[in-house]
């Protein structure tokens, strides 16, 4: 893959520089072109991309090359640094309400994985010894109904459904009255896929919301998104407000680049990962982790760490 | 159309302000191109050759740009594609893709838009594995009016595959459209699945025509190109259809597959209704990428 040489690319780049003190700016400037490739093929948005650029040049160009490091692996570690503090640096976890139940609203784009996380989600709460309710909204899908069911079935927790006919605002009330009766401390709402200028459908989340008042709004994005993931993040952002971001299907090869666009467009926590279609495969998110694998140079980078 | 209105924008705002070709011009369509999910080298091959062919007409106006940019992707996208026939009786289709895309939904469109053509439609349920999509596909069906063969949840897909086979040839169908679940491209043991889902519709139904479409999203970005080059290592994929058009992503990855792999779109997704499928069509694809 392309991807795999920058390590590889940068140091031809730096080539003649062996032996020199500082980087300068034309050093740097062909560097970053290596690096602006890579990150685009990696599917981090055009835009910012370019400011990333940016900051990592302002910060590379006059630094002192290193005992040790050559100049290639100096501008890595920057580039690597810079991704991680963007991502956010640390892990961000779940919040829950302290008047209960905690509501969690899953809202996305068409397959995006929200069912199936939500169904993670809930049989992990479960484990943790909550009392989770899943509560189906999708009246639209064929078949999402029973979808959350199976799921719900598998995990051994109950699902609140009333059928495709009544309206998803309602369903969510009556949700919340019955997670009261039943003494459920968590509520996961499980929502049709949308497009984010569906003006209608969008209007129907933020009737929800206002029916429910969830603890966090969790917005579920594939990891293998392109360009548009800024589009939609932002979009459901803006129209919505999202609290945090579950990014899905990074058990595929996708370099994930998404998950640096939704953060720093949105600047809300990836709080989960899926890693699968199974219950344990929703994981917590480690920014330094996805910067490696967005760079696709793990083991560069913990080279580089260890000098 | 609903298509057009939602791929435009973009590249209509950028060329508005240039009044002569230059490098910056060039800089902005490079721009344009890589935000509709080109691809890196796509693109500077595309934007190459623009640079050449402007050079070689001594183009000055810029208006002239979009029209030169739809050409070359026009020509990239029907470059040694034959104009698709009708399918031949009997056919079998396989719809193949990474979770999520849209294959059980296109599955529908396809059936409802084959039967009225007067043809006769059976569905295989091979997706046995994810949480009632057999249930899914069945609701499709109905809509249609069209059986779908199936087994129990966790059956082996490919016994599912070879039951409809069965059935298609007893009931002389015309055409049997096999789904199957959503499996991400480096599964080997899920691909290997694929494969041998082939091979029981290859040897039960030798004399039929075979198609195997590739379902991408448009969302997605340069993946969907590594999606392709291993779907087509377990499968003969004829066709892609590109699904979920009508948001706001370009899907412009199909460019830089086609320009790779050389295999065709056949078909875009423009919704979640039975009639949100068209044709793919390069010129219209490729102009509507730049608000012509
Ligand atoms: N490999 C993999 N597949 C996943 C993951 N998360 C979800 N999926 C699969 O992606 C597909 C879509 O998941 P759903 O949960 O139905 O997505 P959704 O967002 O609810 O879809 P809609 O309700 O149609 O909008 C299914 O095949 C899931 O099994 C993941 O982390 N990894
Ligand atoms: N907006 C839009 N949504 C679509 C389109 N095609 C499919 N969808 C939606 O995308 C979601 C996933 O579609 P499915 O047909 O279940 O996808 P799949 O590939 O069969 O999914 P798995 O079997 O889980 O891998 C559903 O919510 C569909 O309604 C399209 O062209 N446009
Ligand atoms: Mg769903
Ligand atoms: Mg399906």
């Amino acid at each position: 893959m392309a991807f795999e040489n920058l390590s590889a690319k940068l140091q031809e780049v730096f080539k003649q520089l062996r032996g020199k003190g500082v980087l300068t700016e034309d050093d740097v400037k062909a560097a970053m072109r290596e690096v602006k490739i890579a990150l685009l093929e990696a599917d981090v948005n055009f835009k910012i991309v370019k400011d990333f650029i940016k900051t990592v040049t302002d910060r590379a160009v006059g630094v002192e090359v290193l005992q040790g490091l050559n100049p290639g692996q100096q501008v890595i570690k920057i580039v690597n640094e810079e991704l991680i503090s963007l991502m956010g640096s640390t892990q961000s976890r779940l919040t829950y309400s302290n008047r209960p139940p905690t509501v969690y609203m899953m809202v996305g784009l068409q397959g995006a994985g929200k069912t199936t996380s939500s169904g993670k989600l809930a049989g992990q709460l479960r484990k943790q010894g909550r009392n989770p309710l899943l509560v189906a909204c999708d009246i639209y899908r064929p078949a999402a109904i029973k979808q959350l069911q199976v799921v719900g079935k598998n995990y051994g927790i109950p699902v609140f459904e009333m059928g495709t006919e009544v309206s998803p605002v309602e369903i969510s009330k009556k949700a919340l009255e019955y997670a009261a009766e039943q003494h459920h401390d968590v509520v996961l709402i499980d929502t049709a896929g949308r497009l984010h200028i569906n003006e209608e459908l969008m209007q129907e989340l933020l009737d929800i919301k206002a029916t429910v008042r969830p603890q966090e709004v969790l917005l579920v994005v594939d990891a293998m998104t392109g360009q548009d993931a800024v589009t939609v993040a932002g979009s459901f952002d803006s129209q919505l407000g999202v609290d945090g971001i579950i990014m899905t299907k990074l058990d595929g090869d996708a370099r994930g680049g998404a998950a640096l666009s939704v953060r720093s467009v949105t600047n809300k926590p990836i709080k989960y990962i899926g890693m699968g279609e199974k219950m344990e495969d929703l994981e917590p998110f480690y920014p330094d982790r996805m910067a490696s694998r967005i760079l696709g140079m793990g083991d560069v980078l913990s080279l580089i760490d260890k000098v | 159309d609903k298509t057009r209105k939602n791929i435009m924008g973009g590249v209509d705002a950028v060329l508005g302000g240039f009044t002569q070709i230059d490098e910056d011009l060039f800089e902005e369509l490079e721009e344009a191109l890589i935000m509709a999910d080109m691809g890196v080298q796509t693109t500077m091959s595309i934007v190459e050759n623009l640079r050449k062919r402007v050079k070689r007409e001594h183009a000055t106006d810029p208006s002239l740009i979009k029209g030169m940019l739809a050409d070359e992707i026009t020509t990239i996208l029907s470059d040694g594609v034959q104009e698709e026939e009708s399918l031949p009786n009997p056919s079998v289709i396989l719809v193949i893709g990474v979770n999520g895309v849209g294959k059980t939904t296109t599955i529908g469109k396809l059936a409802s838009r084959y039967k009225s053509e007067g043809r006769t439609v059976l569905l295989a349920a091979a997706d046995t594995f994810r949480a009632a999509a057999i249930d899914q596909l069945e609701v499709w069906g109905q809509r249609s009016g069209i059986e779908v063969i199936k087994q129990e949840e966790n059956s082996d897909p490919a016994a599912v595959v070879f039951d409809a086979v069965h059935a298609a040839k007893n009931q002389k169908s015309d055409l049997l459209i096999c789904d199957t679940a959503g499996r991400l491209h480096n599964k080997k043991n899920l691909m290997e699945e694929l494969r041998k889902i082939g091979k029981v519709i290859e040897r039960e139904h030798p004399n039929a025509h075979k198609e195997v479409y590739l379902v991408l999203d448009a969302t997605t970005g340069q993946n969907a190109l590594q999606q392709a080059k291993l779907f087509q290592e377990v499968a003969d994929i004829t066709g892609i259809i590109l699904t979920k058009l009508d948001g706001t992503a370009k899907g412009g990855i199909v460019v830089a597959i086609k320009s790779e792999l050389q295999i065709p779109v056949r078909y875009i997704g423009v919704g979640e209704s039975i009639n949100d499928l068209q044709k793919f069509d390069a010129r219209e694809f490729a102009k509507a990428l730049f608000g012509e």
